[in-house]
């Protein structure tokens, strides 16, 4: 199921407030945006200062935007619901972990674990990702432009991670029923993750993630492959043991 | 006289009856026995344990006249709203999905009414749960399942689950056929499935990270909610000492009489340390630190009277939690059943699959025909009854050794009745002054 949220591009000079980490400090910050929920004229915001502090706009459900410039440490935009913040930067790790809903962009490079168990919403990560991207999403989707390291997608329940580079090794082990797209290499698969044939509606799918993620003008779906799993793991069987 | 020339059947101390039975039934069914609840094998443990009592030199409070308060916060280092019980056992982490929804509501009720919390579990937060528990503390767990900032704002405290008592070290199995629609839904799975709960954390590692974790959740919550962590008895002096390092407000320590939903029983029986062997490693990481009762502690695995309550407290916890306890007093393994437990070749005092969904008594289930039986009214009374006399038997002790508080229990008030209890708990053996390993004869 893909989630309606778009990246508002012609948002991005729109004039903002502007909230100084380092001189008003995290609990500042995250308290006033958790201040910003439901309906809120107050929604344009840009965070400066943010020299690699963790935790950085956490917990946000307002349908507010937000541009983080510079690089953030762990878990920025973590439990997001409804903002699209963008890290103008580059991410540590778990960015957008837990994420609900709304959008997560970042312009730079993403950390381990980013999107982790993610459960709806859209994370883009317009450089590569490192390992553990996705691992035990849960309905999030995942447009990353460059690579992404190993064991991503591990135990990945539900949702689209879409890979316009290549993957490292042990892609989807132990997967569910997420879906995972990749257009250069594999290195290789884990557990119970196979290649699976490319359908129609998946070809619709990745379309629409491809636009959305700001990726349309550089891929086309036809150049993916899908994986999934295999599901023979999905009830225990001594059969298999030598599997994991 | 021919009986002399045969030697008589002799039995193997090694190949005893239960061990062949076991070699047999994995040669049978070639997988590893997987079964609920905690360590079965004879531990050193509370039993091992023995109050001295007033004497010439201190002298007793007088019962039903003179107080013994028994209150307990939880959570005041660092969260703007602490926890206060007024009384200090609180009911464990149960799933969803282990448990029925009505055993839920039970456990809600309950200790609702006898003045503490209930824990969620794997498998997210219930509206039964929340909707009868006044204090709900919400499990953060690797699996994250139902994980969301909502319920962590609704929850009144948060327990990152690092290990559990019967599986340090191990994740969880909810086999397939307890994954009814409900549970599926919840936690993002098809039906029928079996739900792997992940042994480690997905987005974070080691102790570090744990700080940077427990910073993100405190943000998320705007600082409100104590924040607990919760580990398996495995090191638990450094697992104390780097959980409070980490900025814990509560430490859960879960020795291995501890229970689970299901896991294999290797595992459950040879991974882990009993819970009395626990208790002054982790009291003694506090104590390094200077943190004792700053940092509250909370001792779970294997408590099941008021005595228990009170040898805990005087090791130096400040709480303990029970599970397998409060299933048994919500009704499971009662003999009243034994005819149904017999249909499934066990019998009460001994069902232990509860992973396979069939409980007569309508607790470990998510058949509706099963938990259909079970009343969460009638359950949550006799929860409420156990939780009030556990209580009134911590002070009756309590009161014997001159305390006016059952946090006034200390070590001095106990003897051990054995070496090894003696050594684990850090207490002299009866009749000597000797603590093994620390002092002399």
């Amino acid at each position: 199921m893909l989630h309606t949220a778009t990246i508002a591009r012609s948002d991005l000079d729109r004039p903002r407030q502007t909230f100084d980490l380092a001189a008003q400090g995290l609990r500042a910050l995250n308290e006033m945006l958790h201040q910003l929920r439901g309906q809120t004229n107050e929604t344009a915001w840009e965070i400066v200062n943010t020299k690699g502090s963790h935790a950085i706009a956490v917990g946000v459900d307002a349908p507010i935007d937000i541009i983080v410039r510079g690089t953030t440490g762990y878990y920025c935009a973590g439990m997001n619901k409804q903002a699209t913040i963008r890290v103008d930067g580059s991410a540590g790790p778990g960015v957008a972990e837990n994420m609900m809903s709304g959008t997560v962009i970042v312009e730079g490079d993403a950390s381990q674990y980013a999107g982790a168990t993610g459960r709806g919403g859209l994370l883009v990560i317009k450089g590569n990702a490192s390992s553990r991207c996705g691992i035990s999403m849960k309905g999030i989707d995942i447009v990353v432009h460059g690579n992404i390291g190993h064991m991503s997608a591990f135990m990945a329940q539900s949702g689209n991670l879409v890979v316009l580079g290549d993957a490292g090794e042990a892609l989807g082990d132990s997967l569910y029923e997420a879906r995972l797209f990749v257009r250069g290499q594999v290195k290789s698969l884990g557990a119970d993750c196979i290649e699976k044939e490319m359908r129609p509606e998946h070809y619709e799918v990745l379309e629409t993630l491809l636009q959305r993620g700001e990726a349309d003008a550089t891929a086309d779906p036809s150049q993916f492959r899908r994986y999934g799993s295999a599901r023979k793991l999905y009830n225990f069987n001594i059969d298999n043991a030598s599997s994991y | 006289m021919t009986e002399f020339l045969r030697t008589p059947p002799r039995f193997s101390a090694t190949f005893s009856n239960d061990a062949n039975a076991e070699i047999r039934r994995a040669a049978a069914t070639g997988i590893y026995d997987i079964r609920g609840g905690g360590s079965k094998r004879k531990l050193p443990h509370f039993d091992d344990l023995l109050f001295l009592g007033a004497s010439i030199s201190r002298y007793p409070l007088e019962g039903y006249r003179e107080k013994c308060s028994t209150d307990v916060w939880l959570g005041t280092r660092h969260a703007k709203k602490p926890i206060h019980l007024d009384i200090p056992v609180t009911i464990a982490g149960m799933s969803f999905g282990a448990l029925s929804g009505p055993a839920k509501e039970a456990l809600g009720r309950g200790a609702t009414e006898a003045g503490t919390s209930t824990t969620t579990g794997d498998g997210g937060m219930t509206e039964e749960e929340r909707g009868h528990s006044k204090t709900l503390v919400y499990q953060y767990l690797p699996s994250r399942y139902g994980m969301n900032p909502d319920d962590l704002r609704r929850a009144d405290a948060i327990e990152i689950v690092v290990g559990q008592g019967a599986k340090p070290g191990g994740g969880g199995m909810l086999l397939g056929q307890k994954i009814s629609d409900r549970v599926a839904e919840m936690r993002n799975l098809p039906k029928g499935i079996d739900q792997r709960s992940a042994c480690r954390h997905p987005d974070w590692t080691g102790p570090d990270d744990l700080e940077i974790k427990i910073l993100e959740l405190r943000e998320i919550t705007d600082w409100e909610k104590p924040i607990y962590v919760k580990v398996g008895g495995a090191r638990p002096y450094y697992d104390t000492a780097l959980a409070v390092k980490a900025g814990a407000d509560v430490v859960v320590v879960d020795g291995m009489q501890g229970g689970t939903a299901a896991t294999q029983d290797v595992f459950i029986e040879h991974v882990g340390m009993p819970t009395l062997a626990c208790i002054p490693q982790a009291v003694k990481a506090l104590q390094d630190l200077g943190m004792h009762r700053e940092v509250q502690l909370i001792v779970s695995g294997g408590i099941r009277s008021g005595a228990d309550v009170a040898k805990a407290l005087a090791l130096g916890a400040d709480a303990v939690a029970i599970g397998s306890a409060a299933l048994v007093a919500l009704g499971d393994n009662d003999p009243s059943l034994e005819e149904e437990y017999r249909k499934l070749g066990t019998t009460a005092g001994a069902y232990d699959d509860w992973h396979e969904g069939r409980d007569p008594a309508g607790i470990t289930t998510q058949d509706p025909e099963l938990y259909g039986r079970f009343d969460p009214i009638l359950g949550g009374r006799r929860l409420r009854n156990y939780l009030k006399v556990m209580t009134l038997e911590a002070q009756t002790i309590a009161r014997a050794c001159g305390k006016s508080h059952l946090h006034n229990l200390e070590p001095e008030d106990l003897c051990a009745l054995t070496i090894e209890a003696a050594a684990m708990a850090g207490v002299p053996l009866a009749g000597t002054n000797w603590i093994p390993g620390r002092t002399g004869m």
